[in-house]
């Protein structure tokens, strides 16, 4: 009796974890059959590479270059932005914060973690956009505030894992105190801070809504910081609500491009990991 | 040389100090601004229990994110913590073909958290709305949800099993508990606080999230009756009511209520965290 239960058990227990694998299949099945074919049709040249998006047009143009172009911009912003001032966070609460200061920061940056990506948005078109118009500019900056607490994190935990002899013999041979965390002890965790890095573009590259909401949407390259642009994520957002036919499968193909990169992303950050270990 | 020292010293310290201070300004800066100009748009007709375009009430679209965030729960979690169970408890030492699986597995998850909220609001319209023909609904969007954080289930719930002793595990085999009995009443329950601390992060998530509910749950802005009825969950609400534009200073106020939610779920997944680190 006890023995058929345990038995059951053991596989209802696999048998949940193979959900994940089972998930991601769906995932990928349903992306490629109705991405692949709209690439075929389009040709995945003139889809990856084309400069034009224009689905209403006769000939449709389903170009989207713009949009990765866009995606990039609005990422590598996020990173100038959100990644210096990540670390050097994580630097001052793992080295040099106060443990009063601590206590109140350190939920702070939570908090700052997990504000609702529309709160943000919502934030960045009444104070962000007036400034700087709907731009590259202004996407920046909230996907650069968006990333900060996750850049932080990840990297005050790789910081915090470096031995402490590292810091004391940094000390020993005469070097002050930033000058140990930054030649010695930073460069000790830069495999971790780099994967924090990584993981921040993954949130940046994915963001939808609070992008939609101040980086402008318009589908051309993008010309200047100061002027908008649409990414990959506010493609399929904006458009999938009435498209049709192949505009909606070029709309899905969107996504599988999207994945790819995300995939790639997810590579990098599982090797860096694996390189920690 | 000394000098330069010194200078180095005081440029880094201002660097590390300033950075730091950007990041806390940044943060009160949207708190402060949120609840300044969300505050005094906090009526009474805001909470109003049907939704209409002069009332613009949020209550509908409060109870909806309830509703959405149990039904997400609901599935996720039993799924996350038994795969959790069987990562650490059953596959964990075992042979060379049961880490292969723990790799899969492990594998899948991790890429199934990087996936974009968006592509999964995608995979939920082609599969659950259109293939499974389920329409815009509660239902639909829920699946979506619980497959998008069934990986942070999984993932705290293993980390919290791990952080149970073997000494308890041996303690119970030792007095003749079998092994499914030691995992649900001596492993689970010290590893509970944890998983709690998880279950929390991931309504956190559900509360905050709109690009995968746009094209799953709809955007139906009353109270659903049914699972298969779409509603708006309060982000949604709230990407809705900037979008018309006409109702901004209600959007303020509904970014206070979520804001206020944000923080109660911070502090409740802080106490879990302590409890389990002073427990176990």
């Amino acid at each position: 009796m006890t023995s058929i239960k345990e038995k059951v058990m053991s596989r209802v227990f696999l048998l949940s974890a193979l959900s994940t694998v089972l998930a991601l299949a769906l995932i990928c099945l349903f992306l490629f059959i109705n991405g692949i074919p709209a690439m075929a049709k389009i040709g995945a040249f003139s889809f990856m590479l084309g400069k034009e998006w224009s689905p209403s047009d006769t000939p449709p143009l389903f170009g989207i270059l713009p949009m990765i172009a866009g995606s990039l911009y609005v990422t590598a912003g996020a990173i100038i932005i959100g990644v210096p001032i990540g670390i050097l966070t994580a630097v001052f609460l793992s080295k040099s914060c106060p443990k009063k200061l601590y206590k109140f920061i350190k939920p702070g940056m939570d908090l700052l973690a997990g504000i609702p990506s529309v709160v943000l948005g919502f934030f960045g078109m009444a104070v962000i956009v007036p400034v700087f118009g709907e731009s590259i500019l202004s996407a920046s900056i909230v996907l650069g505030i968006m990333i900060l607490p996750t850049v932080t994190g990840i990297s005050e935990s790789a910081i915090r894992a470096v031995p402490q002899n590292y810091y004391e013999g940094a000390v020993a041979l005469g070097a002050g105190h930033y000058r140990a965390v930054f030649k010695v002890i930073l460069p000790a965790a830069n495999s971790g801070v780099l994967a924090a890095v990584i993981l921040g573009v993954g949130r940046a590259i994915g963001e939808t809504m609070a992008v939609i909401m101040i980086a402008g949407n318009q589908a051309r390259m993008p010309v200047s910081l100061f002027k908008g642009v649409r990414t990959l994520t506010a493609n399929i957002a904006l458009e999938m609500g009435y498209a049709a036919e192949l505009h909606r499968e070029a709309l899905i193909a969107t996504a599988l491009v999207l994945f790819v990169f995300i995939l790639v992303i997810n590579l990098g950050f599982a090797a860096l990991k694996k390189r920690i270990k | 040389m000394k000098l330069k020292n010194k200078f180095y010293e005081r440029i880094m310290a201002m660097l590390c100090w300033s950075a730091a201070l950007s990041s806390v300004l940044a943060l009160l800066f949207i708190v402060g601004f949120i609840l300044v100009k969300g505050l005094p748009h906090i009526k009474p007709s805001l909470f109003s229990a049907a939704y209409s375009s002069d009332n613009v009430s949020l209550m509908p679209a409060l109870v909806s994110t309830i509703i959405m965030t149990f039904m997400s729960i609901l599935l996720a979690v039993p799924l996350g913590m038994f795969a959790a169970i069987y990562l650490v408890e059953y596959a964990g030492r075992g042979t060379l073909r049961a880490n292969k699986s723990v790799m899969l597995i492990r594998i899948t998850a991790e890429t199934l958290s990087g996936i974009p909220s968006i592509v999964y609001g995608l995979f939920g319209l082609l599969f659950f709305v259109s293939f499974l023909d389920w329409k815009f609904s509660m239902l639909a969007g829920a699946f979506t949800l619980a497959i998008m954080i069934l990986p942070l289930i999984m993932r705290s719930s293993e980390e919290a099993l791990l952080a149970v002793p073997d000494m308890y595990r041996e303690g119970a085999f030792g007095l003749g508990a079998g092994k499914l009995r030691t995992v649900f009443r001596i492993v689970l329950p010290s590893a509970m606080p944890g998983i709690l601390a998880g279950i929390i992060l991931a309504t956190g998530r559900i509360v905050g999230e709109t690009a995968a509910l746009v094209y799953t749950a709809g955007t139906v802005a009353q109270i659903p009756k049914n699972p298969m009825q779409s509603a708006r969950t309060l982000s949604v609400h709230m990407y809705a009511l900037s979008g018309e534009g006409l109702h901004v200073n209600e959007g303020y106020a509904t970014a206070v209520v979520l804001l206020v939610m944000v923080i109660i779920l911070n502090i409740a997944s802080a106490k879990s965290a302590k409890k389990l680190a002073g427990g176990a």
